[in-house]
């Protein structure tokens, strides 16, 4: 069993927790994510263009590149997590293309040293596979991707094939961070979903409290929460692990109630 | 590399040009471009929507733009005859409008009700807008907000005729951040927004259809050559930002062996440091905007800034298929200096008593160098793809002329 399955397999909806890496004191903000009770870290790589990100992740984004961060940097943040954290299974989110740039196969060996079991490419759809898909795949690291209210009936088999740890679900058709869906949305999605495939399906996007977490986890195998969480980093600097935690822990104890 | 029979027949049908091109774009908008593509193909084998972009080309932009023989700049240079398209002198003062006549009429065909479209120097923001005015459509133009301060005259001229201008503060507030707004707003909205993209660059089928819309330059242009002078041309010209004026001159002519073609991109201060905006030559191959291409980026995969004299060149991409004509050998790329661009500018001012745009001013930049070392019976054409009107401020400034 992977450590993606295993997150997947507990009594409860697994609680998948955003930070974006090189954004703060990134190793203390993810272990406080882990003490919160987050069961799958998802680690955004800072991107110069984030076309599918709102306001607070944008701003992320540019803080993390401002402080000088890198491709090897990210790494070496995994890497290290990887260490104090070996069973929290741990994914990549992030754009194309610092992920092709040296490779894909580089980058697939290079996430796979660091100990990475998944990655999330917003902008390479079931059509551009081949620019990463196989890469991954080889190097056994899950390719996750992402459906959305617009993903109809008739695309859901391209999406669901080939995709692996566990599907993706955006709630809304928009960018992270802004308004929720109407869970009544939500759930006939995810059921939808959840006839085409068998893998585990996660929801997030507008995700942003313990109540919505709750309730998304009635319907759902897996709430992924970001942009609430990135703004604790924002506002609260060197103080943002207490907090980090403070939050995740309302949002798993939310999550285990749920069911 | 082989070559291939014929250079006008990508890109395939997954919308790749050799290895770039694609459809690099979020999964919620995939089902949108794979609609729009279904509604381009339906639209290519419908007489009727042909017929109405002919028309309004014809009634409402001004074509077919004249073929001009620049007489005075030919013996000025002394060396081959130098030939201008000009595309100055459509409706709106530049290529761009050829383009948003086609996509708006696409638009409409998909029953889209809002339009929207990102802006650098404000020329494609103004002819979307205008396109929106003449056909009743509401329209946002996302424009960085450094380009809003540097380009007042455009922003205005949207406003008139009807549009909201979002000024886009993100990232280093210029071109490509308009981009990423546009599609963050295309995401949100995609059930009835269109989104007008201004080049030949973006996600399949974009690149293919601007292109097409575009091609009528370069199909009016060989007939007017064939008839004027009962040949072609040696070379053609044309400056690349995203390259949309230079495919559509070149496309027409891919399969006339005995044509050269030159795409000249804007070399800034110079290539041999980071400001330019040449993403052929001094970029790399990767992934941004919904398509493989080549971008100035770092070691990294991330995006840097270009920089050009003029705005509607600095962006830090390139349409794919100039990336393919690249790669396979058929266009000559070059690039020409900020200054070298200004001095072009003043050349044909004087010469030719034209106002060309800082973009085409690159292209007689090119075409000043290459006419002195070609015989006087041989031919260039160049794309006068805009007018300088908008530029005469950025031009004083940097003349040092308080106006």
């Amino acid at each position: 069993m992977t450590r993606l399955s295993s997150a997947f397999s507990k009594p409860h909806p697994a609680l998948v927790c955003f930070l974006t890496a090189g954004d703060g004191d990134t190793a203390a903000n993810l272990d406080a994510l882990v003490a919160g009770g987050a069961d799958v870290i998802e680690l955004g790589m800072p991107f110069t263009d984030p076309m599918a990100d709102g306001p607070a992740i944008q701003a992320a984004n540019l803080r993390s590149l401002g402080a000088g961060t890198t491709t090897a940097d990210v790494l070496g943040i995994a890497t290290a997590f990887r260490q104090r954290h070996p069973d929290v299974p741990l994914v990549l989110m992030g754009y194309a293309n610092p992920m092709v740039r040296r490779g894909a196969e580089w980058f697939a060996a290079a996430a796979k040293d660091a100990g990475v079991d998944g990655v999330i490419c917003v902008d390479i759809p079931p059509e551009e596979d081949d620019a990463l898909g196989p890469a991954l795949r080889d190097a056994g690291i899950a390719p996750i991707r992402l459906a959305t209210p617009t993903t109809d009936d008739k695309r859901l088999p391209a999406v669901v094939e080939g995709s692996q740890g566990f599907l993706y679900y955006v709630a809304v058709a928009g960018i992270t961070g802004m308004q929720q869906a109407a869970i009544e949305s939500i759930e006939a999605n995810v059921s939808r979903i959840k006839r085409a495939t068998d893998i585990p399906v996660a929801v997030g996007f507008g995700v942003r409290t313990p109540e919505q977490a709750a309730e998304i986890a009635q319907v759902a195998d897996g709430v992924v929460v970001g942009s609430a969480l990135v703004e604790l980093v924002a506002e609260h600097g060197a103080d943002a692990p207490a907090k980090l935690r403070e939050l995740t822990a309302a949002l798993a104890t939310a999550i285990r109630a749920a069911r | 590399m082989n070559s291939p029979n014929s250079f006008r027949t990508m890109p395939d049908e997954r919308g790749h040009f050799g290895d770039y091109g694609g459809r690099f774009v979020a999964e919620t908008l995939m089902p949108l471009i794979l609609d729009l593509e279904k509604e381009y193909r339906a639209a290519q084998a419908d007489p009727a929507f042909k017929a109405q972009f002919d028309d309004l080309l014809e009634h409402y932009v001004g074509r077919p733009s004249p073929l001009y023989f620049a007489e005075r700049l030919t013996e000025a240079l002394g060396g081959a005859q130098v030939w201008f398209k000009r595309d100055e002198l459509n409706h709106t003062g530049a290529h761009k409008i050829n383009n948003c006549i086609g996509q708006i009429l696409l638009a409409m065909r998909m029953g889209k009700t809002r339009i929207i479209a990102e802006t650098g120097a404000g020329q494609h923001g103004v002819a979307t807008a205008t396109v929106c005015a003449r056909f009743g459509l509401p329209c946002v133009i996302y424009m960085g907000a450094t380009d809003v301060a540097r380009q007042a005259p455009n922003v205005f001229r949207m406003k008139l005729l009807g549009a909201e201008v979002v000024p886009v503060t993100s990232g280093a507030a210029t071109l490509k951040d308009a981009m990423n707004e546009g599609l963050r707003d295309w995401v949100a909205n995609v059930h009835d927004t269109f989104y007008i993209i201004g080049t030949a660059a973006g996600p399949h089928p974009y690149p293919e259809l601007v292109r097409d819309f575009q091609s009528v330059i370069g199909k009016e242009a060989r007939a007017q050559m064939l008839s004027r002078t009962g040949r072609l041309p040696d070379l053609l010209v044309a400056a690349i930002g995203g390259g949309s004026n230079a495919l559509g001159l070149f496309h027409p002519f891919l399969d006339d062996p005995d044509v050269a073609m030159l795409g000249v991109e804007a070399a800034g201060y110079g290539l041999d440091g980071d400001q330019h905006a040449a993403s052929l030559l001094g970029g790399f191959p990767g992934v941004l905007h919904g398509n493989k291409t080549y971008l100035l980026q770092d070691e990294d995969g991330q995006i840097t800034e270009g920089h050009s004299i003029s705005a509607g060149l600095d962006y830090p991409g390139i349409g794919p298929e100039h990336a393919w004509l690249k790669d396979m050998g058929r266009v000559e790329y070059t690039a020409v200096t900020d200054d070298e661009a200004l001095d072009a500018f003043q050349l044909l001012c004087r010469t030719e008593g034209i106002i060309p745009a800082l973009e085409p001013s690159h292209a007689i930049a090119a075409v000043a160098k290459r006419a002195k070392e070609m015989r006087d019976d041989q031919i260039i054409l160049a794309n006068l793809c805009g007018r300088g009107d908008k530029d005469i401020f950025t031009v004083a400034e940097k003349l040092g002329v308080e106006m």
